[in-house]
């Protein structure tokens, strides 16, 4: 949740960026104030999230197992025999195949499913806007292991919601989450349905930034509904398609809770993720190892991030 | 006018008062789809909250039941007693609000010298809150076990707040909305005569009510709903928080006892459910603050 807010800023605050110019010279009393204020955060980051960032790094290049947890810097360099193995490793590369169906199935279904909705809501004759969005929004501020547990429960065989509707109208309903070709598709539905209330609410905050004269220039041209929609919202959303592409990637590349929870990986590894198998490995204390597989996520998550933003970004 | 002859220049026009018929059996259509997946939203929830009142017996009975036939408070007491609900919830909640604490506090003042204040590295500063805003958990929750657990904080309750007391969130946040404060203000204050301590406190600070409930709101739920790093940190059952107790009950001993899962969700997800359905303008206005107009 807190990670997904604040890409969109990135490139607009960087341009204007006060940087004391044009003020007079800094004496050592402002850098002693200054200094002051950020000190206790700079302190607790540089600690536990700067020197992490750097250290993951260095770990993965290192063979250290859970008894090493001790002397961290005794352990042997291995230079990139992990990243090696990690190639060779087929349960990875079922985890990147599986996160790559993942991704690339439930992002544009979440992100259309959101667009719609806040299409339809961003109507003037809606009425009871307000509870349309809080109930769009719920399952967003839900814990999503909380919503995991419970969709785990709909999902399941015998005593399920769904297979529970599906045997009133007599079918009989498959097991959601233990057949293996169905598994990722059922997380995939759930994912959808969890996330598109964050979608919609960006999409309306975009949709009502739209200058209402633009709808009725093209009224007076004679524009139809499609084209509307296609030359005049969708240009002007493109920000806000930018935004909403990024927080969705970068979110669901990690996603674990969601096989965690649901079918612990299974079956047959069918839903294991990239994240999920860091943790395994964790878990199992090839700590070297597990490192080298987080940072090829952190690496695939920042090459993707920026093909989306060469892609999307405003056109001048 | 009928639907015809209805002119093709204002059918979409939402300033027209009276809609043209076509409008409005649009409009009708639209409220339809719209309650049906309204109800494809909520129905989960409600199955929850209902399921949880019936017996282990009625919950495998075939047709399934909606309304509880003998609705039973069981589950929640079992909870609440038999297992250590209690505890978990204490934990829960004594990590979230320490989070939450940190990041104000901490936000407030990093936010403020990034915002307000002229000092050397201020730039480099800035790009290292930019730079790290998205670094994923999962590339930093092995270093910092290793840290967290020769610091002798594994498995404790400082061991669970400690890695994200100081989000770069909250100072970003928190730098966004105290830009917005007229620096005319803060010269002022120097000017009677005011230490640079107190101008932060007694002058910037109660204008950022409005920040303040965003980040603290934004900053609990994230915290309340932590489940990678508490599930690594948090190694007896002592330590557990909310998430991570339902999770392992749920693909573990307890797997099968499905009204005390459904229970278990609801005691989990309803605090931040009340907080959402009680403050919701302020998650607008974060998603307002953090860049999207």
């Amino acid at each position: 949740m807190t990670q997904r807010a604040a890409v969109a800023t990135e490139g607009a605050t960087a341009a204007r960026l006060p940087d004391g110019a044009g003020r007079q010279r800094r004496g050592a009393k402002q850098n002693l104030i200054g200094w002051s204020f950020a000190l206790p955060f700079l302190v607790l980051f540089a600690v536990f999230v700067a020197g992490p960032i750097l250290a993951s790094l260095g770990m993965s290049f290192t063979d250290m197992r859970i008894a090493d947890i001790r002397n961290p810097f005794a352990v042997d360099i291995v230079g990139f025999e992990n990243y090696a193995a990690l190639f060779q490793d087929e349960r990875f590369l079922r985890a990147a195949a599986n996160t790559a169906y993942f991704v690339v199935v439930a992002m544009p279904l979440t992100m259309a499913a959101g667009l719609a909705i806040a299409l339809g809501l961003n109507q003037a004759i809606v009425k009871f806007r307000t509870v349309f969005r809080v109930g769009f929004y719920l399952p967003v501020v839900a814990s999503v292991v909380a919503i995991s547990v419970v969709w785990r429960l709909i999902l399941n065989e015998e005593t399920g919601l769904i297979n529970g509707i599906l045997g009133v109208f007599g079918i009989d309903g498959p097991g959601w989450l233990t057949t293996p070709e169905l598994a990722m598709p059922s997380i995939i539905a759930m994912t959808v349905w969890r996330n598109l209330g964050y979608q919609m609410v960006i999409f309306l905050a975009g949709l009502q930034a739209i200058p209402l004269m633009l709808y009725e220039a093209a009224d007076i041209d004679g524009a139809n509904r499609w084209a509307k929609f296609r030359y005049v919202t969708l240009p002007l959303l493109r920000p806000t398609l930018l935004f909403s592409a990024v927080i969705t990637l970068i979110g669901y590349l990690q996603f674990f809770e969601e096989p965690f929870v649901m079918t612990e990986g299974g079956p047959l590894d069918a839903t294991l993720s990239v994240s999920m198998y860091v943790i395994n490995q964790f878990g199992f204390g090839n700590y070297g190892y597990a490192a080298s597989i987080s940072y090829v996520l952190f690496l695939a998550i920042a090459v993707l991030t920026f093909i989306v933003f060469r892609f999307l970004r405003p056109q001048d | 006018m009928t639907k015809l002859a209805a002119p093709r220049l204002n059918t979409e026009s939402s300033v027209q008062p009276p809609p043209a018929p076509s409008a409005r059996s649009r409009g009708i259509w639209l409220h339809v789809v719209l309650v049906v997946g309204l109800l494809v939203m909520v129905v989960p929830f409600v199955w929850m909250v209902l399921g949880s009142f019936k017996t282990t017996a009625e919950l495998r009975q075939l047709p399934p039941t909606w309304i509880p036939e003998n609705p039973t408070p069981e589950n929640y007491r079992e909870l609440f007693t038999r297992l250590d609900f209690p505890r978990y919830f204490f934990n829960s909640t004594v990590v979230a609000v320490a989070i939450t604490l940190g990041n104000i506090v901490i936000g407030s003042m990093t936010g403020y010298a990034l915002a307000k204040l002229d000092f050397w590295g201020k730039r480099a500063l800035f790009l290292l809150v930019l730079g790290t805003l998205l670094v994923p958990g999962v590339v930093l929750f092995l270093p910092q076990f290793v840290l967290v657990s020769n610091l002798g904080l594994v498995n404790t309750h400082l061991g669970l707040i400690i890695t994200t007391f100081a989000a770069p969130l909250g100072v970003f946040l928190m730098r966004q909305f105290m830009l917005s404060i007229p620096d005319d203000l803060i010269q002022a204050a120097r000017v009677d005569g005011a230490g640079e301590y107190r101008i932060f406190w007694n002058v910037v600070m109660p204008l950022c009510g409005p920040a303040l409930a965003t980040l603290g709101i934004l900053t609990f739920l994230g915290a309340w709903n932590a489940f990678l790093w508490p599930l690594v940190v948090a190694t007896t059952e002592e330590l557990y928080t909310l998430p991570v107790a339902l999770a392992l009950f749920a693909i573990g001993q307890q797997e099968t006892n499905f009204g005390l899962l459904m229970a278990g969700s609801l005691v989990v997800m309803l605090p931040v459910l009340i907080i959402f359905v009680l403050l919701q303008r302020y998650f607008t206005a974060g998603i307002a603050m953090t860049g999207i107009k």
